[in-house]
């Protein structure tokens, strides 16, 4: 057993300071153990959103030595303990108090993109048929575990504020994931150039960085639906060659 | 679009909790890429000793207008500026390849913009485009570039053919395996450009029934994987493949005949 310092913000709706606590830890822990910890031995009432501790819900988002983290997914071991590791709420949502912030933005978000939308089954028993290699691409989007750390590092809504142009990674991973589909027929690439903002990506690959998934978020999801833009909006040639039948989805 | 009730906070430029040396890799690129700035349009002035032998600096190809035996139109015209050098009518398609790039966009956009200068640091501006507005929005003429740079790929293994034959005779010195491995970087980059992996089959939702199956795709995504790596390297070999010719042509290096 050693000790180790933590710097926890502590304060409500956006106004607070960072405190001290100082508390044994052990290997094998994990930050959200020893927040708990903090939170059972000398502060009570310190507010921490966390569910499964497997890094599965997606609840113990928050930044760590000012990245963004799962903290049930931060080794102690990986962190420079002869420092306080520092532990903050999300900075791209609206702060509730200590550790613990609003994100029922995102959930209103997720509403307005077209749902999926399948095609007529294949087979008479009402099923359809899709190979492998198509179903392993969408797959990949949908480990997503919606912990919402891309949102929180994309510097167009952490720094810009500009959640009413711009649904952020997560939900482009998501529109990738029903765009990709090959049983889905909506179109949603004039909504991504306009209502989703994915002009507004501007490629930094912060949320793939930080993606607890490991979801390659920038070149699997955000540049391909970058590219059925250009294709619909920039690229006369493409419009052309389509027109004669060639390169249909 | 949904929008959030309570004003969030700003942070300063610069300002981060990060304990890392975040600082690093955005400087690592700014001092790379201007290098590379600074010396092509260097070299790219000088309009000489971009021949040595067989080699032809990739700056330099195609020659149009030069040298009135090996050039594809002969001598330059009257009415092209004196100062106008050969790698000025041409370089434009592969910087113009690089610039849009979607990784070179990215890098450059942290290290010269500071836009924002690393994951989860303050930004220097409040206002923010894009690349939905102009200029930026011309970054999406991306894969027009991309089709130069596939003609400029044939053109530079030409070269590299060329610099197998001296004076007539089968041959192979240092210069032709420098001329050839910069064709293969360049390859690497540029067949793994993400345009060309849309194009080859990602505009696709059935990747398994293109047009030649998936396996361009699969070979496309292969080297995509490894497209930040290939930029770099492709962008030094470039380099040293002018800077060989140029040093041989001058007389500072020697041409080691391996064959």
């Amino acid at each position: 057993m050693s000790t180790a310092t933590f710097r926890i913000w502590r304060g409500e709706k956006g106004a607070g300071k960072f405190q001290d606590y100082s508390t044994e830890v052990s290997s094998g822990m994990v930050v959200l153990d020893a927040v708990h910890r903090i939170q059972a031995e000398q502060a009570n009432n310190l507010a921490v959103r966390w569910n499964c501790k497997a890094g599965k819900c997606g609840s113990c988002s928050a930044e760590i030595n000012g990245m963004p983290k799962l903290m049930c997914m931060t080794r102690l071991n990986s962190l420079p303990l002869e420092q306080p590791v520092t532990i903050e709420p999300m900075k791209a949502f609206p702060h509730v108090r200590d550790l613990v912030t609003d994100v029922s933005w995102n959930y209103s978000v997720k509403k307005n993109i077209a749902k999926f939308t399948p095609r007529p089954p294949d087979a008479p028993d009402g099923t359809w048929r899709m190979a492998q290699k198509d179903a392993d691409r969408v797959q990949e989007f949908r480990k997503c575990i919606e912990c919402f750390l891309c949102q929180d590092v994309c510097h167009v809504l952490r720094e810009h504020h500009m959640h009413e142009q711009f649904v952020g990674p997560r939900f482009l991973v998501y529109a990738a994931a029903l765009e990709m589909n090959p049983l889905d027929q909506a179109d949603r690439v004039p909504a991504l150039r306009q209502q989703y903002g994915i002009g507004l990506c501007n490629i930094t690959k912060c949320c793939t960085k930080v993606c607890p998934e490991n979801i390659t978020i920038t070149d699997n999801a955000i540049i391909p639906l970058k590219e059925r833009v250009v294709d619909r909006f920039f690229d006369p040639l493409t419009k052309l060659f389509r027109v004669f039948g060639a390169g249909s989805r | 679009m949904s929008q959030v009730d309570v004003p969030l906070v700003r942070a300063q430029f610069a300002q981060t909790s990060r304990r890392d040396n975040w600082w690093m890799q955005p400087l690592a690129v700014f001092l790379g890429l201007s290098t590379f700035i600074v010396y092509s349009t260097w070299a790219a002035m000088q309009g000489d000793h971009y021949r040595f032998g067989p080699y032809l600096s990739p700056f330099y190809s195609p020659e149009l207008f030069g040298d009135p035996v090996q050039s594809w139109f002969g001598l330059k015209p009257a009415w092209i500026p004196a100062w106008v050098t050969a790698a000025m009518l041409i370089l434009w398609a592969p910087g113009g390849f690089r610039v849009t790039c979607y990784y070179y966009r990215g890098a450059y956009y942290k290290a010269f913009w500071a836009d924002p200068p690393s994951c989860a640091v303050g930004e220097p501006r409040k206002t923010y485009l894009g690349e939905r507005s102009f200029p930026l929005i011309l970054q999406n003429i991306h894969r027009y570039f991309l089709y130069l740079a596939l003609l400029f790929l044939v053109l530079l293994a030409h070269d590299v053919w060329k610099a197998l034959w001296f004076d007539g005779r089968f041959g192979i010195g240092v210069g032709t395996l420098v001329l050839l491995t910069n064709v293969v970087l360049l390859s690497c980059y540029t067949l793994g450009c993400h345009s060309l992996r849309h194009l080859t089959g990602g505009f696709r939702d059935r990747l398994s029934s293109g047009p030649v199956g998936s396996g361009a795709y699969d070979c496309v995504s292969c080297l995509n994987r490894r497209h930040m790596l290939c930029a770099w390297l492709s962008l030094f070999s470039v380099g040293f493949s002018d800077l060989y010719v140029r040093l041989c042509s001058m007389g500072i290096w020697r041409d080691w005949r391996i064959l």
